[in-house]
Order: C-alpha cells, then structure tokens, then sequence
C-alpha cells in the first residue's frame, strides 16, 4: 500500500513538474521567437468578418490580419458573404462562437443589425474588435484608420510641401453634408494658420458623383485661374480631377492636385505627371493593427479601458482611447501613407 | 404529421390516366431527399467538427427560419402552376413599414399588424393582376419585385431603425426555452402542419393540384380557380409580411434592403422539396425536407470555412438538379422513343 502511495505521489510530482517545464518553455519560446509580441497566447483563432469577401479594399486588410497573427503564431479564418448585408455577416459571426474563436474582427455593414449576434459572441467569451467600417453596440474595440485632425493637418502639409507654401487654392469636397469631409476641411482651415502665403479661397462640392465634380470643377478654374493648388479629400473627387488636368496639361502645369485616393485610380495620373502625391490610410496595416489588437485583447494583455497600451509588431506601441460620442473606445492607425511614384505601384486596391 | 405523407390521388377527376402517377413519382422524390438529407448530415459531421454541436439545430432554425416560412404558400402557387417572385421584397417592405411606424411612435404591435395588412395588400395586388387581368404571374412579380423594393427605399431611405423592445428581438439570439429550436422555426413548423393538411386533405388541396394539372379542365369542372389563385397570392403576402417581421426582429433593425435576392433560395428550396415548376405536383413534406436539406448544407459549408462565392455555386447547382432530374425521365423517355423509333426503319 505504501509503496503503491509513493508511487502516486512521484507521479504526481512528475506530472506537475513536467507541466510545469512545459508551461515554463513555452513561455520562452514565445518570448525569443517573437519579441514583439509580449504577453500574447499562441494558437489564437481570430475571425476576420469583412463587409464582403470580393472588396480589394477588405482583401488587403484581411491579409494584413493574417499576417499579424503568422507573426503572433496564430491563425486567421476569413469568413463573409457576397453582398455588403449585414444578414450575411451573421452566419460567419455563428460559425466563429461554434468554433469557440478567440477573437472576431468585423467590418460592419450596418451599424445596428449586427448587435444581437455580436453580443451572443462577447457572451461566449469572444473578443470583439471592428475595423474599416464600425458598429455601434458595446464591449468592442474600434480600430480607426486615421485621425480626423490628422488627415486634415497633412493633407494641408502635402499640399504645401509641393507649392512652397505659397499661392491660392480651393477645395474640391463630396456633399456639402458630409460629415466626415465637413470635419476634415475644418481642420484644414486651422493648419492653414500656419502657412499665412496659402489663401484658401473657395470650397466646392462635388457630391462624390463625378459628372458633379467635373463641373464644379471647371467653374472653379475659369473663376480662379491664379489658383495654385487643389485638395480633394474624396476618392471620386480626386480622380475627377485628375482625369481632366490630364487632358488640359496647360492648366495641369499650374495647378497641383492632391487629396485621398485609391492608388488603383490615380496610378496612370501619378505616371504621367499630373498628380505629385495624394494619400490614404494604408488597408494592409489597419488590417495587421486590428489582428494584433484582437490577439493582445484575446490574450487578456490589453483591456477597453482607456490608457491601456499594446504592442502591435512592425507598427509599434498603440494606446487605447476613450469612448468618444458615437464612438467606443478605439485605436488609430496613424498618420496616412502618402503615394508616390515610388510606391503607387504596390497597392492594388 | 404522418398523413401529410401520403399526397391523395388528387387528379383522379380531371387526368384519370394519369391517376396513380403524382402520388408514386412524389413518394419517389422525398424518399429521395430523405437520402440525399443522410448524406449531407454524414458530409457535414465529417468535414465539419463543430456540426453536431447543440447550437447548430439553433443557428440553422435562424437563419433558414424566414425563407421556410415563405416557402410555404410559394409551393401551393407553384403547384397550381404560377409564380411569386416578390416575397422577398414584400420581407423588406413589412419590415420597413413595421420599422417606419414603430420610430414614429406607433405601438408595436399595432406596427406589425399595420405591416401584415400591408402584406395582405401586396398579395391581393399581385393576386389581382394575374386572375383579373390575366397577366403572366412571372411578369407580374418581376415588377412588384422591384416595386415593393423601391416603396421600401422611398420610405425608410438609407436609415436603419432599431431600438425594439428586448423581449422581442431576443428571438434572434436565443432559441425557445428549454430546446434548440429557433422561434421562426417553430413558427414554420406550425404553418407547415396547416399547409400539409389543407394540401393533402381538403377538397382545396384537391383543387389546388386540379389547378395545376390542367387549369381548363379544372375550371369546367366547377373549381374556382381565379378566386383560389387570388386568395393563394394574398396568403403568401400576409406570410411574407410575418416573415419580414420575424427578420427584422431577428436583426433587431429595419433596413430597406432586408432579405434582398432571398427569392432565389426561396424558389430553390420549393423546387428542391419536389414541387414540380409546372404545377400538380409536389408535397409540403418535400418541402420540409428541402429546408433542412439547405440548412444543413450551408451551416457545414459556413462552418468549413468554404466561401460565399462557392456556397452560391452549390445552392445554384442543387436548383438546377432538382428541375433536372423530374423532367429528365420524361426527356429521357422521348428520347428513347425517337430512337426507337429509328431502330426498325
């Protein structure tokens, strides 16, 4: 009996050593293959759930997000449906809780219509982050793609940089309604403070419809053929434009174009001269950000409470923000990625 | 649910010989469905681990709940040979006006109510266009299609209302008490018994099959078909009203494009049940069957990860089988007997 007794007990010991030992290098490893990712489980499942599976836009982000939790020896299932609904958003929520997912990181298509399912899964233990496009129901982090100020700031910055800082010019917007666009113009107007020889002398709107645009456009040359220079903080507004200097290289030759836009549109007016620089957030890493958020708060090492910071690889240190209006507690991406000559041809969305 | 299995010899007045023929092919078809139903419940527990998990039979019920129900007085028009493609716009539409008047601080109740009339409205529409005026019921339901569709965007715009009392919209997270069962399934499964009874065992179920085998024949022999049809259209928008309300419940918001191209699965779902497209044929059993054959289907495709692209891919092909393999024989058949007739000369 007592033999049988030690027996046991050096088994237990055993065990609890070797678990131990285990638990004790797998620690290790984590912390010498990538040391980056402190405090991060591996083997974290995390869903990422875009608007639909064919957007380019999405399809950067999401390999982004693969390539965040390859780094975090994780995995990413990408799971949507065709059409930007939210119904065909729920079945993928559904199959995430079945697989007892860690984290799920969604690209809303309506704000509301995804709570429900949403909060069936933060019930069963999942993380939620949103991205790109966000939701408004609790318990989520939202990754914003940039800061409002920052965007306007820069857009004035580059706009500068390639004028020297001198001359007229105006603003080509989507509607006069956009909340957005009005938010980033505002911003516009108070870093122009800083370059008291820029003169914004006229904001016009295009409606995001490019016949509109084109229009406006076109009056706003003929009133003011000394203008230097043109912001357009909207992807179809920018590419109006820069489709018609294209073709007027008179006026081309005076004007500078610059806004956010889609390296896809503007390429062939970044070739062949029209359009210096132009920028957008960068898809690939707000989708690598919200796959390292979604780890740090799967793995417990980042919470939704304010101040609270994470590591998110190759992009460095990020700190959560507090819920703001409409808007939960959220990250930002960063400052925008200017394109160029030198890089518009390696994005392809 | 036992006597909806056996459809009664419903033709014996109109086509007497072709007496024993619906009865025997609609067996042949649903035992059928039984084993391509084994199948995919076998397909689905291998290639998915997470298939025969208590919260499937859930999710499934969820998702397919509404496109159950307003498969339901789909497959009587089917059977007596007509069409109704606007089911799905008269789900966005209910939603939107049970949507639209609950924000403008209507009772919710009375809201729903408000949107089965509605329903009502749009089924006596459509119901009145075909047997009034005798329009093509395919032709009709294209443009209330898009016509449902656009009131509901006229209406609710691009906004979303939400704001539903909770002890309504938790019938899109949480099954019945105590089951595994979704409350739009349970909802089906009752409107199913009803249908199966009135299908198989009243004389308008006799009729309704009557109608679709031979719509002249049944007229002259004292079968009210317009006043059937007419009354068939308004059943199925009043049920497509409920659904609309289910859904939006069930996504605890009111969009103008809930359920858009939900027809589609709508229609494969009665075809695959066995409801022949020409009408006369088919059986609620089927029906059922067919549901939970694409549930299934697409909770396994869902849960492996297959992407939506693919899933409409198999959905399409099970669409074109199911018209395929019943009118195949008779193709076969003619074909067989040109040669034939080939062979001796």
């Amino acid at each position: 009996m007592v033999q049988l007794r030690r027996v046991a007990v050096l088994a237990t010991a055993l065990t609890v050593g070797l678990t131990a030992a285990c638990s004790s290098t797998t620690k290790k490893t984590s912390d010498t293959g990538s040391p980056t990712a402190t405090g991060v489980k591996k083997g974290l499942t995390v869903y990422f759930i875009p608007k639909d599976t064919q957007n380019p836009y999405e399809v950067i982000a999401d390999n982004g997000g693969k390539t965040a939790l390859e780094e975090l020896g994780g995995k990413v299932v990408v799971s949507s449906g065709t059409a930007d609904t939210a119904a065909a958003q729920i079945p993928s929520i559904q199959a995430a809780i079945q697989a007892h997912a860690d984290a799920i990181v969604i690209a809303g298509n309506d704000p509301s219509s995804l709570c429900p399912s949403l909060g069936q899964a933060y019930n069963a233990g999942i993380k939620i982050v949103s991205f790109d496009s966000d939701v408004q129901c609790p318990n989520h982090l939202f990754i914003n793609q940039a800061d409002t100020k920052q965007i306007g700031t820069s857009e004035v910055d580059l706009l500068a940089k390639q004028i020297g800082s001198a001359g007229d010019i105006a603003i080509l917007s989507a509607a006069a309604t956009a909340t957005n666009q009005n938010s980033w113009i505002g911003y516009m107007k108070e870093q122009l403070k800083n370059y008291p020889n820029m003169h914004l002398v006229k904001t016009v709107y295009g409606n995001d419809d490019p016949a509109t645009s084109l229009t406006v456009l076109q009056g706003l040359l003929s009133a003011y053929p000394n203008l230097k220079g043109i912001i357009s903080p909207t992807t179809v507004g920018i590419s109006t434009a820069a489709q018609y200097l294209s073709t007027h290289k008179d006026i081309a030759k005076k004007v500078t174009l610059t806004g956010l836009g889609l390296p896809s549109q503007m390429k062939p007016y970044i070739h062949d001269g029209t359009v210096k620089a132009f920028e957008l957030w960068n898809p690939s890493n707000l989708g690598y950000l919200a796959g390292y958020a979604a780890a740090a708060l799967a793995s417990g090492s980042a919470s939704l409470s304010a101040g609270t910071k994470f590591k998110a690889g190759k992009l460095g240190e990020y700190t959560v923000l507090p819920a703001a209006g409409s808007t939960g507690p959220s990250v930002v991406l960063g400052p925008p990625t200017v394109f160029d000559s030198s890089n518009v041809d390696q994005f392809n969305f | 649910m036992s006597d909806t299995q056996t459809a009664p010899p419903a033709v014996s007045a109109v086509d007497a010989p072709h007496r024993e023929l619906p009865w025997r092919s609609a067996l042949r078809w649903e035992s059928g469905l039984v084993i391509v139903l084994i199948a995919t419940l076998i397909f689905a527990g291998t290639q998915s681990s997470d298939f025969f998990t208590q919260s499937t039979m859930f999710y499934i019920g969820l998702n397919m709940g509404e496109i159950a129900i307003m498969a339901l007085p789909l497959t009587l028009i089917v059977m007596t040979g007509e069409i109704d493609l606007s089911v799905a716009s008269m789900l966005g539409l209910a939603g939107t006006i049970m949507g639209y008047l609950f924000e403008h601080h209507w009772n919710i109740y009375l809201a729903m109510a408000a949107a089965l009339v509605v329903g009502a409205v749009g089924g006596a529409l459509n119901g009145a266009l075909i047997t009034r005026l005798g329009l093509p019921s395919i032709a009709v339901t294209i443009g209330t299609l898009t016509l449902f569709r656009g009131l509901a965007e006229v209406i609710l715009g691009n906004s979303t209302v939400g704001g539903y009392p909770l002890s309504l919209t938790k019938i899109g997270v949480v099954p019945i008490q105590g089951t595994q069962i979704s409350y739009s399934v349970a909802i089906f499964l009752g409107l199913a018994v009803i249908c199966a009874i009135v299908l198989h065992a009243t004389p308008l179920g006799r009729s309704i099959f009557a109608i679709g085998l031979q719509s002249e024949a049944a007229h002259f022999a004292g079968i009210r078909v317009g006043r059937i049809k007419f009354w068939l259209y308004v059943l199925s928008g009043v049920l497509c009203a409920l659904a609309g309300i289910l859904f939006t419940l069930k996504n605890a918001s009111a969009r103008f494009d809930a359920g858009t191209g939900l027809e589609l699965n709508v229609v494969a779902i009665v075809l695959l049940g066995g409801v022949s497209i020409f009408g006369g044929r088919g059986s609620i059993v089927g029906v059922v069957l067919s549901v939970v054959i694409v549930g299934c289907l697409q909770q396994a495709l869902t849960q492996m990860h297959v992407d939506a692209q693919v899933q409409n891919i198999v959905l399409g092909g099970l669409l074109l089988v199911s018209v395929i393999v019943p009118n195949g024989g008779e193709a076969i058949r003619r074909i067989r007997a040109r040669t034939r007739r080939r062979v001796p000369a």
